[in-house]
């Protein structure tokens, strides 16, 4: 057992952890944030993005160990401070871009991770960044119209309903 | 001004404010105090006779509170079927036992043998490994027609040649054979229908605890209809009644048709959790969902198209394979028979048809419903055949097919069913409008000049939905009633819980519902609330599926909402003092009609609760009403849809640039999730037509275990879609006049695919029939060298 400080969604935790716990199993296990979400066991679906100092990381790929010391964002810190749903999320109600939901965490963390280094990206660009995320349910029309709504380019042309 | 309320109105969906923020609870992110974990020791071949099973070393190992056999589950029930096809000499369809765990044989890679509970998972995992496990490995049954062949190994001893059942359907040999004997011209085609995995993003879960104080167990599990599991659990597996058996399928990650079914699974952890005293949970790895999860289509067709001299469609005849896999799964033999044989007709009215099918057991994964269930299959091969015909021909293929579309409802077709209306002509006039054929030409000739082929394809389809009335399917071997019941609680204040047997994993029921009950009412959405999903809330249901929630269930919701109205009608009559057949309801109150007296809904609520001016001789108190809803039909969405490819020459990859979908779904409540649902069909047919299939090799090992190797559609794999659905017939029989919009897309995707990367092959001088799914780059790379 190992002991790991870090921040996760700006609050600071201490645990014990087995040394080959993963992120995913430290999130959903230790500190009962069931937000990230599991969907293979090859790291290949996204259902488990978070934030490691920034970075857009799967869960399922880092150990807690190996998060000692670090600022975690996960999908329950997403909100505003108010508890009302940021830029991205409410882009992703405005626009449909979820239906079961159990993508849809890791897509908000990977959008997120896209508009900070991409602020207008172009419709190619998020399908691009989208390689690591597998959605079932949406065909992915939806989320990429949001994810270019969330970066405030006119998606009122896109595929005329 | 698009509506902003009620059915119409494109709402946005309350249930994504807990999916966006992580607050969903999803059957993995419940925990109960004493939990128990469970690993499954599964086959890791094919086909094999077990013959010894030492668990003593692994029973020593740390945390390990029991290991279970196939022996615990002797004389215990096995997993059902839920539908008996009849054989064309009249006889049953086999049924060979399903055990919940190996009884002696193992008959596909990925059979649970053992199950081992624990006080972790790691520590289940590790005594998994000292199971000292010996398997006499068989000859693996693969390949369909090697299986039926007299030689071939037995996927189950006493059943030579592996038939489940060799069905007959629709019109007599003798006369299809004329149709075919007078035709001008006979297009004849074979092909394949690739087997898919459905993978819902959500692995399945199942936890179950025990309560022995008052024998009641609690099931938690993903999936689509929790009536059905308890039925089916309690009844046939484990003995357990329904009063004293609670399932509960909370939050959903998707479904597809996959978590329909009453898996091995949650019938041991509900087992389990009976034999140890505690809860026992088991969450599925993807590998698992590869290897447990039932697969869908998986059809091996020849059919043959017979035309008159003026290219109309005079006969059909088709011939098909179907695989069951090494156990029948809860509705496996109404795939290939019942949703797939009376779909056949198509658009189309061919006078004379006629459908056969075997189905087969082999050593693999056992087969059932996947999105469109049967009606994929039947449109895929339809409408690759008809561009076929086309082709052969020298004609073009819209016109071909308007030639011979129905244009007259209602309309019997030689399969059995009959469609309540539509307008084929009309939907496809709209797509036509959609894709710009006009501008095609000028798109292929820039792909040209880039070096690409362009290609454009075309079909329609149609499904039936809804299922539907018990009395036929009844007659046609389903066991269960296809109805489906809701429960509209009116409260004291006047705030609404509708109780429904649908369940919502990503269909937006939440939302969508709520808009039909507020449009009948007058009163805003936010007073009412949909629950769904738990056996021990809703009076029954038949669950969701087969793009059935809406036009069943949300037609008993409708008939339960009119009967609050009628008993709403007499409180008001009586606090106004008037006769209840003067009252009218409009905009959340009751009036006497042709005067100014009103009472608003909210005060007759609150009568119903607290009585004290109400005509109690008369009616009861209270405000609540349950409906149970049997539809008179399938209903039939219908539609045509249309899409260009790009293939690059060099490597054969596809591309697709431009697709198209116009629907007759009939009246929309929220047109927003119908687009949704519409964009989430699509891409999974495309994923059918270009990228996925699950390969075994000759050996029965499952070669596409993983999402390394089974390609699920990315972002990048396909384009922003236009979708409509303005060409809308209303049903005819359900009050709501809806008719489903949950599978049309993955129905009729692929074959528009397919047939524009042959049309792109064939316009650049490739003569190529055919190409099966999917259409893959070495495929197409192939298929041009000739």
């Amino acid at each position: 057992m190992t002991k790991v400080t870090m921040t996760v969604n700006g609050k600071t935790v201490s645990k014990e952890v087995r040394g080959n716990m993963l992120m995913t199993e430290f999130l959903r296990d230790e500190l009962h944030l069931t937000g990230t979400h599991v969907g293979c066991d090859t790291s290949q679906c996204g259902a488990c993005n978070i934030h490691v100092n920034g970075a857009n990381v799967k869960g399922c790929t880092i150990f807690a160990a190996e998060c000692d010391g670090a600022e975690i964002a996960t999908i329950e810190g997403q909100a505003n401070a108010d508890g009302s749903l940021n830029v991205i999320q409410q882009a992703f109600q405005d626009h449909h871009g979820l239906q079961c939901g159990f993508c849809t965490p890791g897509m908000v963390m990977s959008a997120a991770a896209l508009l900070k280094e991409t602020p207008k990206p172009t419709e190619a660009e998020i399908r691009h960044y989208l390689e690591g995320n597998i959605c079932r349910c949406t065909g992915y029309h939806n989320i990429v119209k949001a994810i270019m709504a969330a970066s405030g380019q006119d998606v009122s042309s896109i595929a005329a309903e | 001004m698009p509506k902003d309320h009620g059915i119409g109105a494109a709402q946005k969906r309350r249930e994504d404010v807990r999916f966006l923020t992580g607050a969903g609870k999803y059957t993995d992110d419940i925990n109960v105090y004493g939990q128990t974990y469970c690993h499954f020791l599964r086959s890791d071949v094919a086909h094999g006779k077990i013959t010894s099973i030492d668990t003593s070393a692994a029973e020593a190992m740390p945390g390990v509170v029991r290991i279970f056999t196939g022996k615990d589950f002797e004389g215990i029930g096995g997993l059902p079927c839920g539908w008996q096809v009849t054989d064309k000499n009249g006889d049953p369809m086999q049924e060979p036992p399903h055990p919940v765990l190996a009884q002696g044989k193992v008959r596909h890679v990925g059979e649970p043998i053992c199950a081992v509970v624990a006080e972790t998972l790691e520590q289940a995992r590790d005594a998994a490994e000292a199971i000292e496990l010996e398997i006499e490995e068989l000859p693996a049954v693969v390949d369909m027609r090697g299986a039926l062949e007299g030689g071939s190994a037995r996927v189950h001893d006493d059943l030579p040649g592996n038939l489940c059942y060799d069905w007959q359907f629709g019109s007599d040999t003798a006369t299809v054979e004329a149709a075919f004997a007078s035709a001008a011209h006979v297009t004849t085609l074979e092909l394949v229908n690739n087997r898919l995995v459905a993978n819902p993003m959500e692995p399945r879960v199942a936890l179950a605890e025990y309560a022995r104080a008052g024998d009641e167990s609690t099931l938690y599990t993903t999936s689509q209809n929790p009536h059905v599991i308890r039925l089916l659990m309690g009844a046939f597996v484990l003995g357990i009644p329904e009063h004293k058996l609670r399932v509960v399928a909370p939050d959903v990650g998707g479904g597809f048709g996959t978590k329909i079914f009453h898996y091995a699974e949650e019938a041991f952890v509900t087992f389990a959790a009976r034999q140890i005293n505690r809860p026992v949970k088991w969450t599925s790895t993807r590998s698992e969902a590869f290897m447990s999860d039932a697969h869908g289509r998986d059809h091996v067709t020849k059919i043959e198209l017979a035309l008159d001299a003026d290219n109309n469609f005079i006969g059909l005849r088709t011939d098909t394979l179907a695989n069951m896999g090494a156990y029948l799964s809860t509705f496996a033999s109404s795939v290939p028979t019942w949703l797939h044989g009376t779909l056949m007709a198509g658009n189309y009215k061919t006078p004379a048809i006629q459908v056969n099918v075997k189905a087969v057991f082999t050593n693999t994964v056992p087969v059932d419903a996947y999105r469109g269930a049967g009606r994929p299959e039947a449109t895929f091969q339809l409408e690759r055949l008809v561009d076929k015909a086309a082709r052969e021909l020298g004609v073009d293929p819209i016109k071909l097919r308007r030639q011979n579309f129905i244009d007259s409802f209602p309309y019997a077709t030689p399969v059995a069913v009959e469609y309540d209306t539509g307008n084929y002509v009309a939907t496809m006039d709209k797509l036509e409008e959609m894709i710009d054929i006009p501008g095609f030409a000028a798109r292929r000739a820039e792909s040209e000049a880039k070096g690409k082929l362009r290609g454009f394809g075309v079909n329609c389809y149609i499904e039936a939905c809804g299922i539907a009335p018990s009395n036929l399917v009844g007659q046609l071997g389903a066991r269960a009633g296809l109805y489906d019941a809701a429960t509209v609680r009116v409260n004291a204040t006047g705030s609404i819980s509708v109780m429904v047997g649908a369940h919502s994993h990503g269909q937006g029921h939440e939302t969508a519902f709520p808009q039909v009950v507020a449009d009948m009412l007058g009163i805003d959405e936010s007073m009412i609330e949909i629950v769904h999903g738990d056996t021990s809330k809703i009076p029954f249901g038949m669950g969701t599926y087969g793009s059935r929630s809406l036009a069943v269930c949300g037609s008993a919701m409708v008939r339960a909402t009119e009967k609050i109205i009628n008993k709403a009608k007499k409180i008001a009559a009586h606090l106004m003092e008037a006769s209840a057949g003067d009252i009218e309801l409009k905009d959340g109150m009751f009036t006497v009609a042709g005067t100014d007296k009103s009472v608003a809904w909210g005060d007759v609520t609150l009568a119903a609760y607290v009585p004290h001016n109400y005509p109690l001789t008369e009616i009861e108190p209270g405000l609540e009403e349950t409906a149970f809803y049997d539809p008179a039909n399938f209903t039939y969405p219908a539609g045509a849809y249309a899409c260009e490819v790009e293939v690059d020459p060099e490597t054969g990859k596809v591309t697709i640039e431009r697709f198209a979908a116009a629907d007759d779904f009939g009246n929309v409540v929220n047109p927003m999730i119908v687009e949704g649902q519409v964009h989430g069909g699509l891409a999974q047919g495309i994923g059918q037509a270009l990228l996925e299939t699950c390969v075994y090799d000759a050996d029965g090992q499952l070669l596409s275990a993983s999402y390394m190797d089974y390609a699920m559609p990315r972002a990048s794999d396909v384009p922003f879609y236009k979708v409509d659905h303005s060409c809308a017939t209303p049903c005819t029989h359900n009050p709501l006049g809806v008719k489903g919009c949950g599978e049309a897309g993955a129905i009729g995707s692929p074959p528009a695919v397919v047939n524009a990367v042959l049309d792109a092959l064939n316009h650049a001088g490739h003569d190529v029939a055919h190409i099966d799914m999917p259409v893959s780059p070495h495929r197409v790379w192939q298929a041009m060298q000739g």
